[in-house]
């Protein structure tokens, strides 16, 4: 290395002046942050005050690479609070204020937990999140300590509900219930013989491809290819050209849209002619602007009925692209759904107290945007219906709703589903 | 901070007696650190949850003291240590869940642990001991990236790890029959999980403090420095540089692996999501921007870039608020450019870290590299 | 047989890439021996001000081809000052500290880099306009499209144009006298902090036109797209021997090609053990075992000698 120019500033001091500012700074944070606290907690208590204050946590990766579904998820939870405010909705007889708590946990599950304590700290009412199953679990364990009731819109993962902890909910159907539909769907209404698999080894992917495999062999189909790639790839030419080699009728991909998008290009790029099937992850508009033509005609699945076939639908649509100025990515509507169950099960309590109206959320009986929603014993969805759509134009078709016998059922017209595409 | 008595203790020999204000510093520390759980939830009124970030600070100056021994005192340029701490997590994750349905104690797992880390120590060591300065770290890297893939996808066709779903279900640190998942009464106190979890920590921190200073002066320290300023004199010295740096390598490893085991069971939940990267490399900027090969240094640096995240992230709104009267970025972008500011200015206002070593000082002011 | 040729075909398309982003890694490195972290988050500026630019510029009617003429120009601009500054306020003042400071710094700059890329193009991903016609040619019954033919062309030809400017011009020999010995350089009246900010500004420059011909490959662009290709540049850089150009060449081009064998064969060879999830694993196992027996890289000739 050059010995020449050794120009830095070598005050010792000089390091030691942003130092104490940045801590400085962060304590006098703290210091403000925690102010309200002891004013919201006797207000949350059903006192004979006027007005209380609820407010909810939220959890998702703001950054990072799932930022855009974090954002996402948390839009969802804010266009709830607005809605809850606007509502004007009445907890035991005293008027509710909703408010939003938004923790960053960059899908990391140490930071999961650091932030689901902070949220408990601050004696939230409920929390709606994590995003990931890998924050979500360990985090889980933090609100059942506290005795919080939890419900997450997005985390996939069995192994949520099945801890044992009654505060874990989650208004999105679990990988078994998904891959059961995708399986039986490929082989029976699409007529594939050979099918290959593709998942991106995150824990939804593996999981739902998992679950499809086992559906496609219960239905008599054959997977005769099982290749994998990871959630920040790009190319996927090397295990596409094996999979050509096969020579499938169809192809699964389990995994999200930023993925499924240039795969379906590269895919016809090969020159394959087999179909795409994929699950929720790339069942979204940013899935048909990366696939670009390739999309045309190819199919995926969706928890929960078609937006507009619901009450209240089509207007979450309306005001989702109006507040945000952007589309539906992919879970907002069931973190919307996630938010009104805490809200629904606290009007019915009378009590924002999560020790009084944690009953009442498991006695949930609820008709949310994204299907009528009611828990199991263990949390999960009960009977959750899957809605399968065709990618026709730049824009969801929906084509059937599968299981569960909520909403809409049955092959009706065409109609444009969720999110309307670009342009 | 340290930058006054510092450069005054600059000449002093190792060896000198030890001054009476230096015993009142250590027993002021020593009260510091007991009392911190009922400073930062009581007093300061801070929450359970910087007692939780406190936690992690603990097991990151673990982590940061096992690297620093790779790095700071051998000179060896490693991307990879975390994989040490997946190993740790991973055997407590396998030996106390219901994954496999076995229990056995944490006094078991935890050397158990250490000891199968240091094994993996060795065995990245092996192959690279001929490898220098930036075609080691791509080959740690590399060995790092190989144990989370082989984690993450050893669920089939036999389940080992299961995969990238986890393993959940940990049972949580117990030490002669006292659990730390509920509260622990010592001597008529009461102490909630985390500050017992606090004290354990601190505990075994203290242990690899002890063991990390004393093997910075023993015969084995002094070969790392050797091997570190000139691996080629050090060779003519008479010094075994192979064992060495295997040893080098396999202690580093073990204290990664003790770490890991402490936070699988502080979890409940270990996924190899946890094991990316990024976290290597936030352990060697802990390791390098406190001061490398200088275990105060190695500490100041894990404790402060656990905090500062943290800190940033209930900075965020009211700086700004202060600053320019409502939210102009939203906190959580905001929040990550702070931190890679602050990685930035540390390192160019104090080059050599924040607390480096007096002699490396010296030998810098001497001159260059 | 048709399998084969078109995982080559893959692997060598990828690796070209690859090689694209390893040579500004390998620039970096020859001339301070420093690992320029950041690179890869400069390509990723590049892809995303290309993306904006030609857009942009497609929305009021240009045509294509002076569209993405135009965002390559815009980005190459962007990025060499991005590079120019990162140089100036990251690396230069830590010239002569110890090695491993900058290293961090160059952390720092990633971050800030990504995160304030985050702040401006959001946080969604971006679909890439086709810049090139969609036309597919057909090679012994394995298929390549024209844009994957002009990205191999274009890297060989960006190889070859860098080549000419280090062996054959006087800025080159100023280069390289600098990369042998700073000190003496400036003894012999190298301007030794011009010829390293050029390196910056010319290593920036290719990185813009490497983001936008991964952006063009593969239709997308993000703010995180730059942190895994840097590493897998990286990671090629270090196979060839890090500092040689012609070994980033062929680092890039033997990952490329690993990868895409390896993804396609690992389940065959392993008795379908492994399946292509092992593919990072097999790659990093080959460079493991090239390292091993030759410890600075395939065409590196000089050992670094510092750690």
């Amino acid at each position: 290395m050059t010995k020449t120019c050794p120009a830095r500033p070598a005050h010792p001091l000089a390091s030691a002046v942003p130092l104490a500012l940045l801590i400085a700074a962060a304590l006098a944070g703290c210091g403000n942050k925690e102010e309200p606290k002891p004013a919201a907690a006797p207000a949350a208590a059903p006192a004979a005050a006027p007005t209380i204050t609820v407010r909810i946590g939220h959890v998702g990766p703001l950054t990072g690479p799932q930022a855009h579904l974090g954002k996402d998820n948390e839009d969802g939870a804010l266009l709830a609070i607005d809605d809850l405010n606007a509502q004007g909705v009445e907890i035991g007889g005293a008027k509710a204020k909703f408010e939003l708590l938004s923790e960053d946990d960059q899908a990391d599950p140490k930071q999961g937990t650091i932030v689901a304590q902070k949220l408990v700290d601050a004696k939230v009412n409920g929390i709606v999140g994590h995003l990931n199953s890998g924050t979500t679990i360990p985090a889980s364990k933090i609100y059942f300590d506290a005795g919080i009731p939890q419900v997450s819109g997005s985390a996939t993962n069995p192994k949520y509900t099945q801890q044992g902890f009654n505060t874990a909910f989650r208004v999105m159907t679990n990988d078994v219930q998904q891959g059961l539909v995708l399986g039986e769907y490929g082989v029976k209404a699409l007529g594939a013989k050979k099918i290959a698999l593709v998942d991106d080894r995150t824990a939804y992917g593996q999981g739902l491809a998992d679950e499809v495999e086992k559906s496609i062999k219960a239905n008599g189909g054959e997977v005769v290819a099982r290749e994998f790639t990871n959630d920040k790839a790009t190319d996927f030419k090397a295990i596409l050209t094996k999979i050509k080699s096969k020579k499938p009728d169809l192809i699964v991909y389990a995994g999200m849209d930023a993925q499924a998008g240039p795969l379906m290009k590269q895919l016809r790029e090969l020159g394959i002619k087999s179909n795409f099937l994929t699950g929720d992850g790339g069942c979204t508009p940013e899935f048909m602007k990366l696939a670009g033509e390739a999309a045309e005609g190819q199919m995926c699945s969706l928890p929960g009925v078609p937006l507009d076939k619901m009450p209240g639908g089509p207007a979450f649509v309306n005001k989702f692209k109006v507040k945000f100025n952007t589309d539906i990515q992919l879970y907002a509507p069931y973190v919307y759904d996630a938010t009104m169950v805490l809200a629904d099960a606290m009007k019915r309590a009378g009590s924002a107290d999560p020790a009084k109206y944690l009953p009442e959320v498991a006695k949930t009986d609820y008709q949310g945007v994204t299907a009528r929603i009611a828990f199991d014993a263990k949390g999960d969805l009960k009977s959750g219906p899957i809605s399968l759509y065709k990618y026709v134009g730049g824009k969801l078709q929906f084509v059937e709703t599968v299981g569960g016998g909520a909403g809409g059922s049955g092959g009706d017209a065409p109609v444009p589903a969720k999110g309307d595409g670009q342009k | 901070m340290a930058a006054a008595p510092a450069s005054a203790a600059g000449r002093a020999p190792v060896s000198a007696p030890i001054p009476a204000r230096v015993w009142v510093a250590y027993a002021g520390l020593a009260l510091l650190l007991a009392l911190l759980p009922w400073l930062v939830g009581g007093v300061l009124g801070l929450g359970n949850a910087w007692l939780r970030t406190l936690n992690f600070a603990v097991l990151y100056v673990m982590l940061a003291l096992g690297l620093n021994i790779v790095v700071g005192f051998a000179g060896l340029l490693d991307l990879g240590y975390i994989a040490f701490y997946a190993v740790g997590a991973y055997m407590y994750a396998l030996l106390a869940s219901p994954h496999f349905g076995l229990h056995l104690p944490a006094w078991a797992i935890l050397p158990a642990g250490a000891a199968l880390a240091g094994l993996f120590g060795v065995i990245l060591g092996a192959p690279t001991l001929r490898l220098r300065g930036d075609y080691l770290a791509i080959v740690t890297l590399g060995f790092g990236e190989i144990v989370r893939i082989f984690l993450n996808n050893l669920n089939a066709p036999v389940n080992i790890t299961n995969g990238p779903q986890g393993v959940s279900g940990i049972d949580p640190l117990a030490f002669f029959g006292v659990s730390l998942a509920k509260p622990v009464v010592v001597a008529g106190i009461t102490l909630l999980p985390l500050a017992a979890t606090y004290y354990v920590f601190l505990l075994l921190a203290l242990g690899v403090v002890f063991v990390t200073l004393r093997l910075e002066n023993s015969r084995i320290g002094r070969a790392w420095v050797a091997i570190r300023e000139d691996e080629v004199a050090a060779k003519a010295c008479g010094i075994d540089t192979r064992n060495i740096k295997l040893l080098a390598f396999a202690m580093g490893a073990s204290f990664g692996g003790v770490a890991g085991g402490l936070f699988a069971g502080f979890q409940a939940f270990v996924s190899p999501e946890s094991f990316s990267l990024m976290e290597s490399v936030m352990v060697l900027c802990m390791v390098v921007l406190g001061g490398m090969g200088h275990i105060p240094g190695v500490i100041l640096g894990a404790v402060l870039l656990s905090l500062l995240p943290e800190a940033f992230r209930y900075a965020a709104v009211p700086v700004q608020k202060y600053l320019f009267g409502h939210v102009v970025v939203d906190p959580e972008s905001l929040r990550m450019l702070l931190f890679g500011l602050a990685l930035i200015l540390v390192m160019l206002y104090r080059p050599a870290g924040l607390w480096p070593s007096p002699l490396r000082k010296r030998e810098l002011k001497r001159s260059g590299p | 047989m048709d399998i084969f040729i078109q995982q080559i075909i893959n692997g060598l398309v990828l690796g070209s890439i690859y090689a694209l982003v390893a040579l500004g890694y390998t620039m970096v490195y020859g001339i301070l021996g420093l690992i320029n972290f950041a690179h890869g988050e400069v390509v990723m500026l590049g892809a995303l001000t290309a993306y904006s630019t030609i857009t942009g510029l497609l929305g009021l009617g240009v045509p294509l081809p002076l569209a993405a003429l135009a965002g390559l120009a815009v980005a190459a601009l962007l990025c060499m000052a991005v590079g120019y500054t990162v140089e100036r306020i990251a690396y230069r003042p830590l010239r002569g500290a110890p090695r491993l400071a900058p290293l961090i710094t160059a952390i720092g700059v990633s971050i800030v880099l990504q995160n304030g890329a985050m702040m401006v193009w959001g946080r969604n991903y971006h679909a890439f306009p086709n810049l090139v016609p969609e036309r597919q040619y057909d090679v012994f019954g394995a298929t390549i499209t024209l844009l994957q033919v002009l990205t191999v062309l274009l890297a060989a030809l960006t190889m070859a144009g860098l080549m000419l400017l280090v062996l054959r011009t006087k800025l080159g020999r100023a280069m390289r006298a600098t990369a042998e010995n700073p000190a003496i350089a400036q003894l012999m009246g190298v301007d030794v902090n011009r010829i390293v900010s050029l390196t910056f500004v010319l290593g920036s420059a290719l990185a813009a036109l490497a983001g936008l011909m991964v952006s063009a490959n593969y239709s997308i662009a993000h703010y995180y797209m730059g942190f895994i290709l840097g590493l897998k540049a990286f990671t090629a850089a270090v196979l060839g021997g890090i500092g040689n150009l012609a070994g980033a060449m062929v680092g890039g081009i033997l990952l490329g090609l690993i990868e895409s064998l390896g993804a396609g064969y690992i389940g065959d060879l392993t008795g379908g053990f492994f399946g292509s999830n092992y593919q990072d694993v097999f790659a990093f196992f080959v460079l493991i075992a090239v390292l091993v027996f030759r410890p600075s890289g395939l065409v590196g000739e000089k050992v670094a000698e510092r750690a």
